[in-house]
């Protein structure tokens, strides 16, 4: 998806050495740019969310009163001042269920935002979530003799690299023989599925040795579970993984703004050819583009089942889609760092609010509410591939313009 | 008839022994399986030999595929009998019977080759169609509603084709229209589908699910009394007798779209414009209307599959039935390198490693699952180009403008 909109190369042009007090014309146009940034994706999410309003209409609820309860259900309502005691209480149980969510769906936006920088389509992010989750569930429910950091710190490294080798998979097959890396991920996701059902299905290598007859995967060991820091341990608290993911924005943004690897997997995105020109191994930095992408979805999977997960069950595996709404969040956010953040934060919000946990029975059923979900994280993705879209709106009410002044 | 004389001369005859070589590999593998069923290794270890001396013969006169093509099958076929001659002969006859087998391949296979010929039409006019799953998903749930609310299978099968078609309409627009990446636009027709499907079968059958079906609103099965013939007569029965009218569907759309693809306008139309957009627009094509066509075409051929899983196969609908099947069509389509014989064939093979899947934990316990994974492995290596590479229609993927 090429992007003329909001790019750097724009950006930069506003700092030309002219522009000194006076913002000039570049400038000017740069900041609109970056407002439009913001613009686009508000405007889109809000058109998706009218629009699924209108579906809640149509069979018979009411669409206000259930985005309320939706709102409610996330928990954010626990930042207003004047909430009661007892329903702060609530809002804060629900805030960090959201916030845990937020924090697998900063990592599987960033596995696909770091890609797409590179010109990739990562749709693998499901897989090598599911990669990274297998080796943290394995290794954090072995070793039950080390000590708590050691465990936690191998857990993490090794279903991160997992998560970057799968990834790497389709990024060697793209980057020698160029094999399209959104068909090689979409098999490797499924591949992922298969390998999950046999290793922790009856019989399956991984499988609970302790309880024969359910298909489960054994539990992480107390030691190897992350720190919980806000709510209780036993509720599913929020946990430090909140923090990882935080701090894997900061390298995110570090590393493609501020290193060289990061500027030749921008270069690389912005026009192949062009980089290959100026020397840039266009091959290596697909390579490097979709290990590090794997490396953050592998991540991602690690957090969840150390965090509050500690388990696998075969029957979660095929309803698991956490990484296919890292596309939702990294496209929402312009595959930035930012607004990878707020994409997930909302995504996040929504699969909360709408969850059987959280959503208010008496005013909108959670089993609707859910694919009310899929309806408008369907909505957005369609809408925000659409740039055209915006411009076709744009030029309409601009000639619409025209046409009043003339008459 | 020359023509075909001079077709069938072009063969060199490396190739030829290349492609004997794998016959006999597989015919290792099948010789230690009902009803033969050898138990000593010696057989198929023999004409695994003999399948890899073939092919090495071919590797030595150029005919490098089907050379590596032999020698891998003749080593699986001396690995596949010697693991059938370890098994009980009781669990072979409980896996590979035969005509029950086939049946479920064909059983298993006819959804898949419905949206993946449905998707060869898209991709072939250079729209790349993830949102096979989405609107085989639609087909799905549509049909078993139309069909319960007319009360009649047929017009069942038209709601589900004309919502199948409307998802794959809205997806056009986005994608021709509207330039807009047909990845994302892809991604969210699954999303989109998966939701609409899910908030209305929730919303009209709740947790009681759907109601049964009547015989009326279920797509019949073809009995042919194939068992009157001596003989063969019950393997044929069983296998091909009892086939569901749709399996009989797709075959004769297979037939149709070979022909239409490539033996008239129409077809030359669908592929130039996949090939080469502007060169088909200088000559007068309308690139958007062909690929328009296209798009929807594929829309309703995929719901087609997916109201032949409710209504011709499970009889009942649940949220996200298709589980994967339209990827598993994609990958069909992909492997039989966007062709019809050739997307058939891959679904049959598909078909088939779902079916024994289906039957292998009989004994194998647990790996019985890995078959099914192995449609998605043998695609990447299929898209790896280790066994011939395959390759996309030139401008797949890229939105067309008019200038």
């Amino acid at each position: 998806m090429s992007d003329p909109i909001d790019d750097d190369a724009v950006t930069e042009a506003g700092e030309e050495p002219g522009s000194g007090s006076i913002p000039s014309v570049a400038a000017r146009f740069a900041l609109w740019q970056q407002a439009g940034g913001f613009v686009v994706p508000l405007l889109t999410a809000l058109v998706a969310f009218f629009i699924g309003g209108l579906v809640v209409l149509a069979t018979g609820h009411n669409p206000l009163r259930t985005y309320k309860a939706i709102f409610d259900g996330t928990g954010l309502n626990w930042l207003w001042p004047f909430l009661g005691s007892s329903s702060r209480a609530a809002a804060a149980t629900n805030l960090q269920q959201t916030l845990l969510i937020t924090t697998s769906l900063i990592l599987t936006g960033l596995a696909v935002a770091f890609a797409f920088r590179c010109g990739l389509f990562n749709i693998g992010g499901q897989g090598q979530y599911f990669v990274g989750s297998y080796f943290a569930v394995w290794l954090g429910s072995s070793f039950a003799g080390l000590p708590s950091v050691p465990h936690i710190l191998l857990a993490i490294v090794v279903a991160s690299a997992a998560g970057a080798a799968w990834a790497a998979i389709a990024g060697i097959l793209r980057a020698t023989v160029g094999a399209h890396e959104v068909i090689t991920t979409i098999m490797l996701n499924w591949i992922a599925v298969w390998v999950g059902e046999y290793l922790f299905g009856l019989g399956g290598p991984l499988q609970n040795s302790a309880q024969k007859f359910t298909p489960i995967s054994s539990d992480v060991v107390q030691k190897a579970k992350l720190p919980v820091f806000w709510g209780d341990p036993l509720l599913q608290g929020l946990d430090v993984g909140f923090f990882i993911a935080l701090g894997a924005l900061v390298v995110f943004w570090i590393v493609l703004n501020r290193t060289t690897l990061g500027f030749q997997v921008r270069a690389v995105g912005f026009n192949p050819e062009a980089a290959s020109y100026g020397g840039i191994s266009v091959p290596r930095n697909y390579f490097y583009a979709m290990a590090i992408s794997g490396m953050f979805a592998g991540l991602a999977g690690a957090v969840d089942i150390l965090g509050w997960q500690f388990r696998i069950s075969v029957s979660d595996i095929p309803a698991s889609s956490i990484g296919f709404v890292g596309i939702a969040v990294a496209l929402l956010g312009r595959n930035r760092a930012i607004g990878t953040f707020l994409g997930a934060l909302l995504f996040a919000g929504l699969l909360t609010g709408t969850s059987t946990r959280h959503l208010d029975p008496s005013i909108f059923r959670p089993d609707l509410a859910g694919n009310l979900t899929q309806i408008i994280q369907g909505l957005i993705l369609l809408f925000i591939g659409a740039d055209v879209l915006i411009l076709v709106i744009w030029n309409a009410r601009k000639r619409l313009r025209i046409r009043r002044s003339s008459a | 008839m020359s023509a075909i004389a001079a077709r069938f001369e072009a063969v060199s005859t490396a190739r030829r022994v290349g492609q004997l070589g794998i016959f006999l590999g597989l015919l290792a593998c099948w010789l230690a399986l009902p009803p033969l069923k050898s138990r000593t290794t010696v057989w198929p270890a023999f004409v695994g030999i003999v399948a890899i001396a073939c092919g090495i013969w071919a590797i030595a006169r150029v005919e490098k595929r089907v050379g590596w093509g032999a020698v891998v099958a003749g080593a699986l076929g001396i690995v596949g009998g010697w693991l059938a001659t370890r098994s009980s002969v009781g669990n072979l006859d409980a896996v590979f019977a035969w005509p029950a087998l086939i049946a479920a391949t064909l059983r298993w296979a006819t959804p898949l080759a419905f949206a993946s010929i449905g998707g060869m039409f898209s991709e072939r006019s250079g729209v790349v169609n993830i949102g096979l799953e989405g609107m085989m998903l639609m087909g799905a749930f549509w049909g078993i509603w139309g069909s319960v609310e007319t009360g009649h299978w047929f017009l069942g099968l038209l709601i589900a084709m004309a919502a199948g078609g409307l998802m794959a309409l809205v997806y056009a627009v986005f994608a021709i229209h509207l330039r807009a990446d047909q990845i994302v636009g892809g991604t969210a027709v699954n999303f989109l589908a998966l939701g609409i499907t899910g908030y209305a079968f929730v919303d009209i059958y709740g947790a009681t699910g759907t109601p049964d079906l009547t015989s009326a609103m279920s797509i019949p099965g073809v009995n042919l009394h194939l068992g009157r013939i001596p003989g063969v007569g019950r393997f044929l029965e069983t296998a091909f007798g009892q086939m569901n009218l749709m399996t009989w569907i797709v075959l004769g759309l297979l037939v149709v779209s070979s022909v239409v693809m490539f033996r008239t306008p129409i077809g030359l139309r669908i592929r130039s414009v996949g090939e080469h957009p502007r060169a088909a627009d200088t000559v007068g094509i309308s690139v958007y209307r062909v690929r328009y066509a296209a798009v929807t075409l594929s829309g309703v051929l995929s719901a087609l599959g997916g109201a032949y899983l409710s209504i011709g196969f499970v009889h009942s609908f649940n949220q996200n039935m298709t589980a994967g099947r339209g990827f598993i069509a994609l990958a069909a389509l992909i492997f039989g390198k966007w062709r019809p014989a050739g997307a058939f064939a891959a679904a049959l093979l598909f078909g088939f490693s779902s079916a024994l899947a289906e039957r292998l934990p009989a004994y194998s316990g647990s790996a019985a699952v890995l078959f099914q994974a192995l449609p998605y492995v043998l695609t990447l290596i299929a898209v790896a180009g280790v066994i011939g590479r395959s390759i996309p229609p030139a401008a797949i993927g890229r939105p067309y403008k008019k200038q």
